[in-house]
């Protein structure tokens, strides 16, 4: 046994690279309550200052504080960098994406265009020479899928029935396993990646072979430089991590490696709590650590975490607004032997929100299940209504798909640590389907032929099995060139913008998810139902393409526990995700779907045309698989139940929900409104539902916060929208009133 | 079988008794309380036929989120104007161990025996009574109310003498029931009634006064602003608390 791992228990992860295993037979359960918490120390509080300081004045500058413009980001391409240097000394963990905090990074390999955008449209020039290198010397991954676009699919991509195409960007969504540079240090994982290699194929030359050796390469030369990079901030990371402190940073050299080198759309750091607690107990144990100085290093990396950042194009952020980068991490969640996984490090997690308060990043998710100790889950409805800074989600029904050593490695889907990686694939867009169905596959907005050349309806009245056929044929055609289309995309991504850092992280021999996505999503369910229970009479322009609808008599609509309603909605998830698994998807990937729109949900629904549920033309769509604005009349359970109902195994990238509840309707009392939170969430995951986001506040602090976004205390206010968090006066005034009239749920 | 007219439900009731609840909201009110929040309960022979086994299949679809405390609350309106609809949904909630709880402004309570049989068979299915005391001194309250609170109190002291556990609940509301002397004065009842188990001071808050406008309803209070977080601490330490 090595020095490093003196009082570690197990074998199994010893001779191989095994980090479940490590954490199985080595961590402490905490069933205690959150007394034995420690708050800032005087370093955290002189370091979060500084940051806070620079983040008013990123704010004041437009978002953007400074951008590179001469170098390439890479694993090395910086020296050491430092909050501030003057106070470098109290930086318990260190190492910035460049030289300087908040700084982008120059990174052109996902499209030289759109880090050249980046640059200009925030008023800094990148160097000429990077339009001659990256356009005639090296050919960069946007130019690569754009080379073999069919003309249909740039046909679909520009009406936006397809949208969010990782085709402009890093397709994100890999998490490595971090925690292994931690456990093992560099040159053990070099070690087995150099076995690896060795026993790929067996000499004859087919794609498979070939491609993985040169991944191998690849992945070994970016562990190489980690060790490298590390090395200029004077840590040698060859060996295991000795100590908590060094445990920490190990583990986060592994994930800035991962940032200095990708700009995906998210960038999780993953389930990283549970490991980090065995080194700070064994340090507390063995007295070479206090409780305040464990604190202090959570403290610290979590605000690494939130000091992320990367250059991105205005399409980007109108997309995905308030900057986010996903660095999701995860605290809680039970174990297969029937174990909570619970420690005082989830805590610690936790803490961070009341220690250097509210803040969308890291994304803080709860692994949740009822199981979990009584003092843990109020401590975290605490939190919540605190801050509403954390998710939920219900490892119970994911533990099933996934294991107990999974990671969330976007806003709300799953990932195996170590074991996998998913290819992230946007959205399609269903409500503008149901529209092509009924226009004989024109699109509303700008009267292309896009769609099947269907014939269109023309009844005064929609009949719903006139409409269904049709829609059948049009989430067919939609299917196939969907998954198609990613393919393409995955293709040229590995073979020009490949995640070595990340995937060096991963067994060599990974499991790969193909992740679509589904928008428009309740408008569809209650547009069918409108037309199945009310009459809907379309109002047609000259060419007989919709323009609205009237709606004559009431239905029934999804988010008020109503069967009639809510089975439309499991069928047309079931539906779309059956007509997906007939297209092979690439490198033999699994599919799954999604309903998770983010806030990308106000860009979908400019593109989008009337619908037969009410919604008017251009207006939001509502995200994730939340119910329509409005429609939810039996208050917040049954629109719970509503979204309960839909099978988490059809939709295994997730399934989320967004709910903001008023104060005033979760209790009198701070403890009545812990206990009400609690078995809020008892009540929702125990029916299968997947991921719930909770936000405490009324729509008057909203309002307030648009008005007076100057206001100190709203530096920080932070709200969660369908599977992130966002500051909200990051968010555009159009998405600051969207969220505002989304349904607010108050005692009357 | 008797029919219950109900204006509506919520799914998410979290400050209408213990824990999270079903809340029922019956249709049809004696009272006209000038800072009622729900006048569009008000109106008798309106609201949605139900049978009992409809709202007890409706309610316990919101089990899994009613933990150890949750259950259902019948408010309205007025429940005990339907009291024979209320029984037998309590009844039929009682077999399924549900908590029960009654949310009343006990004006339509009478001591003559053949109400006191119906109440009491009522009170036999009922875990807790929440009891709106408004305003102790009668003429007051009849202003308030449109009626005196003789029969209120009454209602009060016959909860007791069953001993019935009770939430008494007292709205603030800016010079019509904040006097101190009248506070005083019904924290003096209060305390000869043994059976309370808590007194809730609620703030008059104004998110009702959209439903008057929908409902061309005059709103009486439109100058009066919701009490100061002073008056109501003041109120809250004549009035409220708590026991097991």
């Amino acid at each position: 046994m090595k020095e490093q791992w003196r009082g570690f228990k197990g074998t199994h992860w010893t001779s191989d690279v095994n980090v479940r295993d490590f954490v199985q037979q080595n961590y402490t359960q905490y069933d205690g309550d959150a007394s034995f918490l420690e708050g800032p120390t005087a370093a955290t509080n002189t370091l979060w200052a500084k940051l806070s300081e620079l983040q008013k004045q990123e704010r004041a500058k437009g978002g953007v504080l400074d951008m590179e413009t001469e170098v390439v980001s890479g694993i090395t391409a910086y020296g050491p960098g430092y909050i501030d240097e003057s106070t470098k000394d109290l930086e318990k963990i260190v190492g910035l994406q460049t030289d300087k905090p908040l700084k982008r990074a120059f990174m052109p390999y996902g499209g030289i265009k759109m880090a050249q955008e980046a640059c200009t449209t925030n008023g800094y020039t990148p160097n000429p020479k990077f339009e001659q290198i990256f356009n005639e010397y090296h050919k960069t991954h946007n130019q690569a899928v754009f080379d073999a676009y069919t003309p249909e699919m740039r046909l679909v991509r520009k009406n936006k029935i397809l949208t969010g195409l990782p085709d402009t960007y890093g397709r994100g969504r890999i998490v490595g396993d971090y925690r292994r540079v931690a456990l093992y240090g560099i040159d053990f994982l070099i070690k087995k990646k150099q076995e690896d290699l060795a026993n790929c194929g067996c000499g004859v030359m087919v794609d498979d072979v070939i491609r993985q050796r040169e991944e191998l390469a690849e992945q070994i030369k970016a562990l190489k430089a980690m060790k490298e990079m590390a090395l200029s901030y004077g840590y040698d990371i060859k060996d295991p991590a000795n100590n908590a402190r060094e445990a920490v940073q190990w583990l986060y050299f592994g994930y800035l490696a991962a940032i200095k080198t990708q700009n995906g759309a998210a960038m999780s750091i993953g389930r990283i709590s549970t490991f980090l607690d065995i080194y700070i107990s064994r340090d507390l144990k063995e007295g070479t650590l206090t409780e305040s100085e464990a604190q202090e290093l959570i403290d610290h990396l979590v605000m690494k975490l939130r000091m992320v950042k990367f250059a991105r194009i205005p399409s980007y952020q109108q997309l995905f607004s308030g900057d986010p980068v996903w660095a999701t991490l995860e605290v809680a969640g039970f174990g297969m032997d029937g174990r909570h996984m619970v420690t005082k490090n989830d805590y610690r997690f936790l803490h961070t929100l009341e220690n250097m308060g509210p803040s969308p990043e890291p994304n803080l998710t709860v692994l949740y299940t009822k199981k979990l100790p009584k003092n843990f889950r109020d401590y975290a409805a605490k939190i919540s209504i605190d801050t509403s800074s954390i998710q939920y989600e219900n490892d119970d029904v994911m533990r099933v798909e996934w294991g107990d050593d999974y990671s969330i490695c976007c806003c709300v889907s799953a990932t195996q640590t170590g074991k996998e990686m998913q290819f992230f694939g946007a959205r399609a867009n269903l409500a503008k389907a149901l529209l092509y169905a009924m226009n004989g596959g024109i699109d509303v907005k700008t009267r292309m032929q896009v769609g099947p050349r269907l014939p269109k309806i023309t009844s005064e009245y929609l009949d719903y099995d006139e409409v269904m056929a049709n829609y059948d044929l049009v989430m067919d055609w939609l299917a196939g060139l969907y998954v198609n289309t990613l393919n393409l995309i995955q293709y040229m991504h590995d073979k020009y913008y490949y995640e070595a850092a990340e995937m060096a992280l991963i067994d060599t021999d990974v499991r790969r998810t193909f992740a679509t996505g589904i928008a428009g999503f309740s408008h569809v369910v209650d547009s069918l139902s409108a037309i199945k229970y009310a009459k809907v009479k379309p109002i047609r322009d000259d060419d007989g393409v919709t323009r609205d609808f009237e709606i004559e008599g009431d239905f029934p609509r999804y988010g008020n526990d109503d069967d009639r309603a809510d089975e439309i909605a499991v069928w047309l998830l079931k539906t779309f995700m059956t007509k997906l698994k007939k297209h092979h998807t690439y490198r033999n990937s699994e599919p799954t779907t999604s309903i998770l729109t983010i806030t990308s949900n106000v860009v979908y629904g400019k593109a989008t045309g009337a619908l037969p549920d009410g919604r008017k033309a251009g207006e939001p769509l509502s995200p994730g698989a939340n119910p329509s604005y409005g429609a939810e009349k039996n208050g917040l359970l049954a629109s719970l139940n509503s979204v309960a109902k839909l099978p988490y195994e059809y939709a295994l990238d997730g399934i989320s929900n967004t709910q903001t509840i008023s104060p005033d309707a979760l209790g009198h009392s701070e403890d009545e409104r812990v206990q009400n939170l609690v078995n809020v969430m008892d009540g929702y995951f125990e029916r299968g539902a997947h991921h719930l986001n909770v936000n405490v506040f009324g729509t008057e602090k909203l309002q307030d916060a648009m008005e007076h976004p100057e206001k100190p205390e709203y530096a920080n206010f932070t709200i969660r929208v369908s599977g992130y968090a966002v500051k909200f006066i990051d968010l555009t005034r159009e998405q600051q009133l969207d969220v505002i009239s989304r349904t607010c749920h108050k005692a009357m | 079988m008797t029919l219950g007219f109900i204006h509506s439900f919520e799914t998410f009731g979290s400050v209408d008794g213990p824990g999270v609840r079903f809340v029922v909201f019956m249709q049809g009110c004696p009272l006209r309380c000038l800072y009622c929040h729900n006048p569009d309960t008000w109106k008798t022979g309106a609201g949605t036929s139900y049978e009992s086994s409809d709202v007890v299949r409706r309610a316990l679809r919101y089990r899994s989120y009613w933990g150890e405390d949750g259950g259902v609350t019948v408010s309205g309106g007025e429940p005990l104007l339907q009291i024979d609809f209320v029984t037998d949904l309590f009844k039929d909630l009682k077999k399924e161990g549900v908590h029960t709880c009654i949310d009343t402004s006990g004006a339509t309570f009478r001591s003559h025996a053949q109400y006191l049989k119906k109440f009491d068979t009522l009170m036999e299915y009922t875990d807790l009574v929440l009891l709106d005391l408004k305003q102790i001194v009668s003429e007051k309250h009849k202003k308030l109310t449109s009626v005196p609170n003789d029969h209120i109190l009454d209602c009060a002291r016959h909860l007791d003498d069953i001993h019935k556990a009770m939430w008494i609940r007292h709205v603030l509301l800016p010079s019509y029931t904040d006097n101190e002397a009248d506070l005083r004065g019904l924290r003096a009842f209060i305390d000869t009634l043994s059976s309370v188990k808590k007194v809730e001071v609620l703030p008059y808050h104004t998110l009702g006064i959209h439903k008057y406008e929908s409902l061309h309803l005059d709103y009486a209070l439109k100058d009066i602003e919701p009490p100061s977080v002073q008056s109501l601490t003041f109120a809250k330490e004549i009035l409220e608390f708590q026991k097991p």
